[in-house]
């Protein structure tokens, strides 16, 4: 077996401007971040603090505008890249709260993303036992793949099927936003259990992003980034991790975002 | 989602611009007549014309069109062994049960046709392949039909009905369906877009029968089309399908008037449409009378459509009108909305470029009721199709293999 490619996502010093009721506002303000194949990285902060700006931003959501700042996949310039080019250079986004696409059966949007990132189209017989063994592995029932994308999904499975897309997509790098939101245990073990799958198949980096402690359970990281009021407020390896478990965000609250009577 | 939007007028409920005009009390007191006089030509005020651009359709519906139809219609047909497609009176016709017409179009229609097509299923035939009727229009000249469709009981059949070329064309389309008759109608709208097509569908279903009525509107200038059930017996199905998809320039209206007298009979109606480019025009009016004989009723209707650009409108209006409490069941639903840009997000992150990622969420969005049609040729024409609207580019109408 080869050894799979070496890969690395840069971003440096990215400033995210958003419009807003009340003007332009900046929601991050200078992240500074490296990627390599094989890593997970988790960023942890508190609501608000900019962490879903930062996974849209580098996937290429239309209403984010970056100010200033690059992102870079081996070099190649992310930002000049449409929505789809990020995809298909090897960006993955597992979003928070997946689209639902009524209509467009699960098995047919899956051949499409698969054949649109692979540049042709998968071999049919591998790839319907591909999916069928990546939705066993999830626990999702065959009768999935003929249900519209997302359409009356439950939070779980909505999250198993972003979870799937990202086994059968082999992205070089991999966005979770907040897989592990509305999980319970078992669903959050089954699904940590496809990331860890998808990640040791092809050495994806991961940039796992959440707000809870409970996922890293599962999903062991080597870095641990926590994000305040859009900026990298500390670093460290798993063990800030759990002093952020016992502590909770508090010592990183700034004036601005504490209330006085609180 | 209301329930109930009840057409009686309460004192100063609310006004709109055809306040000026005195509606009926019900749907069901709308005139039906043979006689030409006894519809006057329409304004435009009218609740049923309000939406259509009446200034546009002299030919059809002015004083005296009856007199002017021309004959540059051909009729082509592809007919299974056992079926007869025979011209017959009006009077037959009417003996056959054809329902009278209900509007001004439709008497200009049955008085210029001044006969009828009559296409005959007979009893208890099972047909494996449909029955296809092309109306093919030689040219911008107003013409007049009425096709009376027979279906004898305990038959089971299919019958498309292609409307193509340029034309200026009413017509009325009779359905008398016989007990226990399983008959699916689909009329396909591919007309030139300078062309003009009224028509009134009527179909009779009789007791415990199955009736599917399905109108696909992809072209045409103009296109008006009201379909009414009405069931000779209890324990009958009527389903009411529809596709469209309008271009700058179309108007494209859809009329339904379910008419449940009889008890223990179920309707359903569901029609979805897109619109795009400038001026895209559609109306979709969904009027479902539950009298109060008719106890045991189930009735659902849906209408959804998808605006793909600026400058297009599509009007919707749901109407449901119950006289009994005795029912299963009745409700209706209507939503027209804009193109989901968080679904093309959705799909685009995957790696989908956007134009294929928007023909998967218009496809996606027409998938519900296509593949209810039941007929595979159909279906693939029609995905085809609105793949090539899309693009912008002209339709192909569906060849028929003769």
């Amino acid at each position: 077996m080869s050894t799979p490619e070496k890969h690395v996502l840069e971003i440096k010093d990215l400033h995210v401007t958003v419009e807003t009721d009340q003007g332009t506002k900046e929601i991050l303000r200078g992240v500074t971040l490296t990627i390599n194949s094989g890593e997970t990285h988790a960023i942890m902060g508190p609501n608000g603090s900019g962490k879903s700006t930062l996974a849209y931003s580098i996937a290429g959501h239309p209403k984010y505008t970056v100010t200033s700042g690059s992102v870079t996949l081996d070099g190649e310039d992310v930002l000049s890249m449409s929505v789809d080019e990020r995809a298909r250079a090897g960006l993955f986004l597992a979003m928070q709260y997946p689209v639902e696409v009524p209509g467009v059966t699960v098995s047919n949007f899956l051949r499409t993303a698969k054949t649109a990132v692979d540049g042709e189209a998968p071999k049919l017989r591998t790839w319907v036992k591909d999916v069928k063994q990546a939705m066993g592995d999830l626990r999702m029932d065959a009768a999935f793949a003929d249900r519209g994308v997302n359409e009356g999904f439950s939070g779980g499975e909505k999250k198993r099927h972003e979870i799937l897309q990202m086994e059968l997509l082999k992205p070089k790098m991999a966005i979770l936003d907040e897989t592990d939101s509305g999980l319970d245990v078992d669903a959050l073990r089954v699904v940590s259990e496809g990331v860890n799958r998808a990640k040791e198949a092809t050495d994806a980096g991961v940039l796992l992003i959440t707000h809870y402690t409970r996922i890293l359970r599962y999903i062991k990281p080597d870095f641990v980034h926590v994000f305040v009021d859009g900026k990298i407020a500390e670093q460290g390896g798993p063990e800030l991790a759990e002093r952020l478990e016992a502590e909770g965000y508090d010592r990183f609250a700034t004036p601005a975002t504490t209330s006085p009577t609180a | 989602m209301s329930l109930l939007t009840p057409q009686r007028p309460s004192a100063g409920a609310h006004t709109d611009s055809a306040a000026a005009f005195v509606p009926d009390q019900s749907r069901a007191e709308r005139t039906t007549s043979y006689a030409v006089a006894d519809f006057p030509v329409p304004t435009g005020r009218e609740e049923e014309w309000r939406f259509t651009p009446v200034d546009r359709l002299h030919s059809l519906i002015g004083a005296g069109a009856e007199t002017i139809g021309g004959s540059e219609i051909a009729w082509e047909s592809e007919l299974p062994a056992g079926v007869t497609l025979t011209e017959i009176t009006t009077e037959r016709a009417r003996e056959l049960g054809a329902p009278a017409p209900a509007d001004r179009a439709a008497v200009v229609a049955v008085a210029g046709a001044g006969g009828a097509m009559h296409l005959d299923i007979p009893a208890e035939a099972e047909l494996s392949e449909p029955v296809r009727i092309t109306v093919r229009g030689g040219g911008a000249q107003p013409a007049f039909g009425h096709l009376v469709v027979t279906a004898g009981r305990f038959s089971k059949a299919t019958v498309v009905v292609q409307h193509t070329g340029t034309a200026q064309f009413s017509e009325v389309l009779s359905t008398i369906v016989g007990d226990g008759a399983n008959l699916t109608v689909v009329p396909v709208q591919e007309w030139t877009d300078d062309s003009l097509h009224l028509g009134q569908h009527d179909v009779v279903v009789g007791r415990d029968a199955t009736v599917r009525h399905i109108a696909v509107t992809l072209g045409g200038g103009i296109v008006r089309l009201n379909a009414n059930a009405t069931y000779a017996g209890p324990g009958g199905s009527f389903e009411g399908l529809g596709v469209y998809f309008a271009d700058a320039g179309q108007h494209q209206e859809h009329r339904l008037f379910v008419d449940h007298e009889a008890p223990h009979c179920r309707s359903n109606v569901e029609y979805k449409g897109a619109l795009q480019g400038e001026t895209a025009r559609t109306v979709w009016v969904g009027d479902v009378l539950i009298r109060a004989a008719a106890e045991g009723t189930d009735t659902y209707e849906l209408n959804r459509n998808l605006i793909l650009t600026d400058g297009a409108r599509a009007d919707s209006v749901p109407n449901l009108e119950i006289e009994t409490g005795e029912i299963e069941g009745a409700g209706h639903a209507s939503a027209t909305g804009r193109f989901d840009d968080q679904q093309l997000f959705y799909l685009q992150a995957r790696g989908i470029d956007e134009d294929t990622a928007r023909r998967l969420v218009v496809r996606g969005f027409f998938a519900s009721v296509v593949g209810r049609i039941g007929v595979p040729e159909i279906e693939e024409h029609l995905m085809a199709a609105i793949d090539r609207e899309l693009e912008g580019q002209p339709v192909e109408p569906l060849e028929v293999t003769a």
